[in-house]
């Protein structure tokens, strides 16, 4: 069984995941209550990736992140590194690729908070940032659990994209899914049976986790 | 003039209702003030214009030496710089905090600890809000309110989420927090009984204008057009006194005459409430009849209104009636007649009076 790459699989899924809800957070916040009538076109960029074959997205990831653009470049001048065929690129295209997976569970959670309790809080004296924190997020928190337990499934099993940006470096950029195609490539199907139930496994117990979940949260959280 | 709350603002809302609201009001003179208007009037998008929640179109918007709002110098204060707290109709309590923190959502520890006190809810603090009845709903969210100490309280409908039991008692109760908070509070309702319960002034509001202002019963008693009085329906209110009750009835005391109405559980000070259209006027002697509510007067004027009259009577209190010009010339009405009034005990609407004017 090939350890090594469940293990970067991973660390790949929890970096993207936290990276995610930082970023996916606020873009969530102005999708469910900005009146910019324009958003549309920034929720229908924020899903791409549900459509998009995965083997274009990372074409476009490797093309943005390669050395001769100015991301590229400017994250070479940076670290003296660069992007394509590393953990960092991956990581670049893996929270890409599972960008609606948190913001479209968290943007609904969002919108479904009462508007009038944060109006009620603004009134009170309370910064939006403050309200954020102590009303929207409070109330939203199952919607937030699934976005991210969902981010974190997404990326464990991604594929197309990993080929694409990452390759196949074994300890860099070969994750769970590119290991058992190797093997599979290699005929080894033992090897490739023993991996692919860790991976089922770990999707039925992350699956299973968020409902159970999210049973309990609306059970402690009286909400009407 | 500068302890007044001053407001002229305009706004059109996508659904073609333009409000064009005009109000000045006296915080001094008046604790409590009533905007009254039927629904659909925009006494909700004036009170959300007030709190900052919504943005005019153009005007301004004055509390004391402070400008909330001013179309012309682009200044558009925010709600937290504002403190004029807003009460939702159905209270907007944080679901997922208990009373003690709901109070104390804004609040220095303190304040909110003497507050819980105050309303009685140190039961309660450690219960959610869905676990409270509406009253006691209503009662955290006043508590919140002040706990944040504002300038101005904005209460949108407050008691109309209660049943109707349990609304004529809050009345009482709302009204005496009201006044203990010592914050001007501005209270939207389309409820009469509440207007007269509740408020010392009050704005009347039509097709998203104001179109009267001042204290209660004068509203009540010179309406200042036909659409005003329309809509606040009530011409008499009466200050009354319990005298005694009998069998489900209730004989009060006003001015020099006794009233039977029907018991409704009110308590304390209370006031009569009485539509023009509900007094009968006749000149036979009082014993021919059996009406029980009569009441002898003179009267003061006759003011033809197209195919009704309003009269004007001295019974010892002021009394207008308005009935049918006919009838008006069929019993020759000259100021200084002398007839009587006649009031169905059913007409006889009981409410608490606003005490301590």
């Amino acid at each position: 069984m090939d350890w090594q790459a469940i293990w970067l699989s991973v660390r790949l899924a929890v970096s993207t995941t936290l990276i995610l809800l930082a970023v996916g957070m606020p873009l969530a916040y102005w999708l469910a209550f900005s009146p910019h009538r324009w958003k549309f076109l920034v929720e229908a960029v924020v899903a791409l990736p549900l459509v998009l074959p995965p083997t274009v997205l990372g074409f476009y990831v490797l093309l943005a992140i390669g050395p001769r653009s100015p991301v590229g470049a400017f994250y070479g001048r940076l670290t003296g590194g660069m992007l394509p065929f590393s953990f960092q690129g991956l990581l670049v295209a893996s929270v890409l690729y599972s960008l609606p997976f948190t913001v479209q569970p968290v943007a609904s959670a969002f919108a479904a908070v009462d508007r009038k309790l944060v109006e009620a809080s603004w009134c009170l004296g309370v910064s939006r940032m403050a309200t954020f924190r102590r009303v929207i997020v409070p109330l939203a928190l199952p919607g937030i659990a699934t976005g991210a337990i969902l981010s974190f499934a997404h990326t464990m099993g991604e594929f197309g994209v990993v080929l694409m940006v990452g390759g196949n470096i074994a300890g860099v950029t070969r994750t769970v899914s590119i290991s058992i195609y190797d093997q599979v490539q290699g005929l080894n199907y033992g090897a490739a049976a023993e991996t692919s139930l860790v991976l089922l496994a770990v999707s039925f117990t992350v699956l299973a986790l968020t409902y159970a979940l999210q049973r309990r949260v609306w059970a402690i959280w009286p909400m009407t | 003039m500068a302890n007044d709350l001053s407001c002229r603002c305009r706004r059109r809302l996508d659904s073609g209702f333009e409000l064009d609201a005009e109000l000045r009001l006296p915080l001094d003179e008046s604790p409590v003030t009533v905007l009254f208007g039927p629904s659909g009037s925009g006494k909700t998008t004036l009170l959300r214009l007030l709190a900052g929640l919504d943005r005019p179109d153009d005007g301004a918007i004055r509390f004391r030496d402070a400008t909330w709002y001013d179309g012309s110098l682009r200044i558009c204060l925010p709600p937290q710089q504002r403190r004029a707290v807003f009460l939702f109709q159905d209270c907007a309590l944080f679901p997922h905090l208990t009373v003690a923190a709901n109070v104390d959502y804004a609040a220095p520890r303190e304040t909110a600890r003497r507050l819980i006190d105050v309303f009685g809810l140190a039961d309660l603090a450690d219960r959610f809000p869905r676990a409270l009845s509406g009253g006691q709903q209503q009662r955290v969210a006043v508590a919140r309110a002040l706990a944040a100490e504002p300038v101005l309280l904005l209460l949108d409908e407050p008691l109309s989420s209660l049943d109707a039991a349990a609304r004529a008692r809050m009345r009482q109760d709302l009204r005496r927090m009201l006044l203990n908070g010592g914050v001007p509070s501005l209270v939207v309702t389309h409820d009469r009984m509440e207007a007269v319960a509740l408020g010392d002034w009050m704005a009347v509001m039509v097709d998203g204008r104001i179109r009267q202002a001042g204290p209660v019963q004068d509203v009540f008693r010179h309406p200042a057009d036909a659409q005003v009085a329309e809509s606040v329906g009530v011409e008499n209110v009466l200050p009354a006194e319990i005298v005694s009750h009998h069998s489900g009835l209730l004989t009060v005391q006003v001015g020099p005459a006794q009233l039977q109405c029907v018991d409704s559980g009110e308590t304390g000070p209370l006031v009569a409430c009485i539509r023009a259209e509900d007094v009968a006027l006749t000149r036979d002697s009082p014993q021919l009849s059996s009406v029980r509510n009569r009441l002898p007067g003179r009267v003061l004027s006759v003011i033809p209104e197209g195919p009704l009259a309003r009269v004007e009577l001295d019974c010892g209190v002021p009394l207008v009636a308005v009935i049918t010009a006919q009838s008006a010339s069929e019993l020759h009405l000259n100021p200084g007649d002398a007839l009587c009034a006649v009031v169905k005990t059913t007409s006889v609407h009981l409410t608490a009076a606003p005490g301590q004017r």
